[in-house]
């Protein structure tokens, strides 16, 4: 009873602030939005300088999305470059030739690094081969071929960092919003004169979960469905699954932020965590590879809520595992909620012994 | 009659620094106590080891028979805390409402204590505002409606009536005058307005954290030699 009424008071006390509801409900979709356009971008196809190039050559690096300008007698190869705007330079000679790249963004470079090599390799190859062209044509078929074991060829960078992405933005916002409630109620002095009256701790916690947990839970499906089918992000495995998550997720997050809010004497001092609690745990949610990581870094991956969450999110929506798949990074996660569920309880204990 | 508050031999420190020392003395059913002091005396904290909020570091405090701090003892305590400690957000109905359903009450009980809370102070054409529109003495105002939301027994009050203007001053001792009388509570009020602390029965002297004197206002007058209270209290610190 107690309980509903905090609860009650907790979400009123949120509908009356535009700006929070803002933060939780229209900055994550802004953001995921944003990231969208930014990631999934036209590539824009290099520019390639050819000298003394070969009518097939050309042929076959206007094939792999390369554009080509031709140039003869390049004396000093950097200022044409410079000058013409070019990603690369490839000078032949004979059956020999040299590729100059720019460099001054490494993935162009590597890119058209291999897009050449590839047509130099293929052409080296046919060579060796004096056949017919029926057989030509088989070979050069046959000669890569890509497999994919997760996604296609139509992945783009965006689909596998997005599911990550979609529980890191339930969880910060989650973590802030309601870390900021509780210590609000420090700040304001209400939550010592809540313990003048009959409320039990228990009862304190328990509502500042559900209540927020309500939010987070609304938060956690608007994020979902528009990430899934506005933004169209890669979902192979269930909605669900997703949801289900993601509301664990929020849970870690919700209990994480209140006991946090108990160390911070004021909201600038709440954002102060940010560095500290949000910003590590993007490393470890799957950007960046973590067994490339040196031993000691790994070991500190495995406390990271998000580690977790996002292992779990990439399983379900772009490897399309089930949910016993993932469940014990589900089991985990929950671990993690009640421990910080019971350090709420003794925090609380400051304010009141009972 | 029974003591409705013991107070027995209580001290607390916070650190180092000791804020109480050795207080004891019994507050009786039905009666008006004042605590009166300097600025910084401990009345504060002895406010808040009688509702429990805080928990003395030797001797213990009885309110109803019952060791504070101690829960379901809390439906009988009213709390006005000296500083305001409000919902802004929220309109000072909300705020009655949010209070009184943390106590025991029916829904007719809740509606009806919550009119009659407002009306008391003078709030009842401001309930549908926002807090955060409230002037200093409507803030006031309203916490002394929460504390007496939940119809207590014991009602204690700190400072309650600094920023409220001196007609509806006089209401409100008018209001719990008759509380006392009627009801039969008890109800302990910290102040540094003399004029209050003569209409209480009895009158507790804090001073540096220890009970320098306890009386009715008259003993204490005749103790000290003085015409009034004013004078009792520099007297007392002049001692
Ligand atoms: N939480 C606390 N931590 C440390 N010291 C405290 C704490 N609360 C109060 N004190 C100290 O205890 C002493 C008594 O404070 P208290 O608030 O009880 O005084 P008071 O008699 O109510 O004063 P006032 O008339 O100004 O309200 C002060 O010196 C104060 O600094
Ligand atoms: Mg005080």
């Amino acid at each position: 009873m107690r309980t509903i009424a905090l609860i009650k008071r907790i979400l009123l006390q949120i509908l009356r602030d535009k700006r929070t509801l803002a933060l939780l409900f229209i900055a994550p979709l802004l953001i995921l939005t944003l990231m969208d356009l930014v990631f999934n971008g036209k590539t824009v196809n290099p520019v390639l300088g050819i000298e003394n190039g070969k009518k097939q050559i050309i042929q076959s690096l206007k094939e792999a999305d390369i554009v080509v300008k031709n140039y003869e007698g390049v004396s000093n190869t950097d200022e044409v470059m410079l000058k013409y705007d070019l990603d690369g330079l490839l000078e032949v000679k004979g059956e020999k030739a040299t590729l100059t790249l720019l460099n001054d963004n490494p993935t162009v470079a590597k890119n058209l690094e291999m897009k050449v090599r590839q047509i130099f390799n293929k052409r080296a190859q046919l060579q060796l081969l004096d056949t017919n062209n029926i057989q030509r044509k088989q070979l050069q078929d046959a000669i890569i071929q890509t497999k994919y074991v997760y996604g296609s060829s139509d992945t783009e960078l965006f689909d596998t960092f997005s599911p990550m992405l979609v529980g890191f933005f339930v969880f910060f916002f989650v973590f802030l919003i309601s870390g900021i409630g509780l210590l609000n109620e420090r700040t304001t002095g209400t939550l010592e004169r809540l313990m003048a009256t009959p409320i039990k701790r228990g009862e304190i916690v328990a509502a500042y979960l559900i209540g927020y947990g309500l939010l987070a839970f609304l938060q956690t499906i608007v994020i979902v469905l528009f990430a899934i089918y506005v933004l169209d992000i890669v979902l192979v495995g269930s909605i669900w699954n997703v949801i289900l998550i993601n509301v664990i997720v929020a849970l870690v997050a919700l209990s994480l932020g209140i006991l946090l809010s108990s160390f911070a004497n004021s909201e600038f001092q709440m954002v102060q965590f940010i560095p500290l609690v949000i910003v590590p745990q993007i490393f470890f949610s799957g950007i960046f590879s973590i067994e490339g990581m040196v031993d000691w870094l790994q070991v500190f991956a495995k406390f990271m809520p998000l580690y977790y969450a996002a292992d779990a999110l990439k399983g379900v929506m772009y490897k399309g595992l089930s949910l016993s798949d993932i469940s014990q990074n589900l089991y985990i996660l929950l671990a993690f909620a009640a421990v910080f569920i019971v350090c709420n309880l003794f925090a609380l204990k400051k304010y009141r012994k009972l | 009659m029974n003591p409705s508050i013991s107070i027995q031999n209580v001290s607390k420190s916070f650190g180092k620094k000791t804020i109480l020392k050795d207080i004891h003395f019994d507050i009786q059913e039905g009666n008006i106590y004042g605590f009166i002091g300097p600025s910084g005396a401990g009345k504060t904290t002895l406010v808040k080891m009688i509702v429990g909020m805080e928990v003395p570091d030797q001797g213990a405090i009885y309110l109803l028979g019952e060791k504070m701090p101690n829960l379901p003892i809390l439906q009988e305590i009213g709390y006005m805390a000296q500083s305001d400690a409000l919902y802004n957000q929220l309109t000072g109905k909300e705020n009655l409402t949010f209070f009184a359903s943390l106590y025991k009450l029916n829904k007719g009980e809740r509606l009806r204590r919550i009119e009659y809370a407002a009306e008391l102070v003078n709030l009842t054409s401001d309930l549908n505002k926002k807090v955060s529109a409230y002037s200093g003495g409507m803030k006031r105002r309203l916490s002394l409606a929460i504390a007496l939301i939940q119809n207590p027994k014991v009602l204690i009050l700190d400072e309650p009536t600094v920023g409220i203007d001196p007609e509806l001053r006089e209401s409100i001792w008018n209001e719990l005058l008759r509380l006392k009388n009627e009801d039969g509570k008890t109800i302990i009020v910290t102040t540094h307005v003399m004029d209050e602390a003569e209409k209480c029965d009895y009158i507790s002297m804090i001073r540096e954290g220890s009970l320098i004197a306890t009386g009715t206002p008259e003993q204490l007058k005749k103790q000290y030699a003085a015409d009034n209270l004013n004078d009792v209290f520099l007297a007392a610190g002049r001692m």
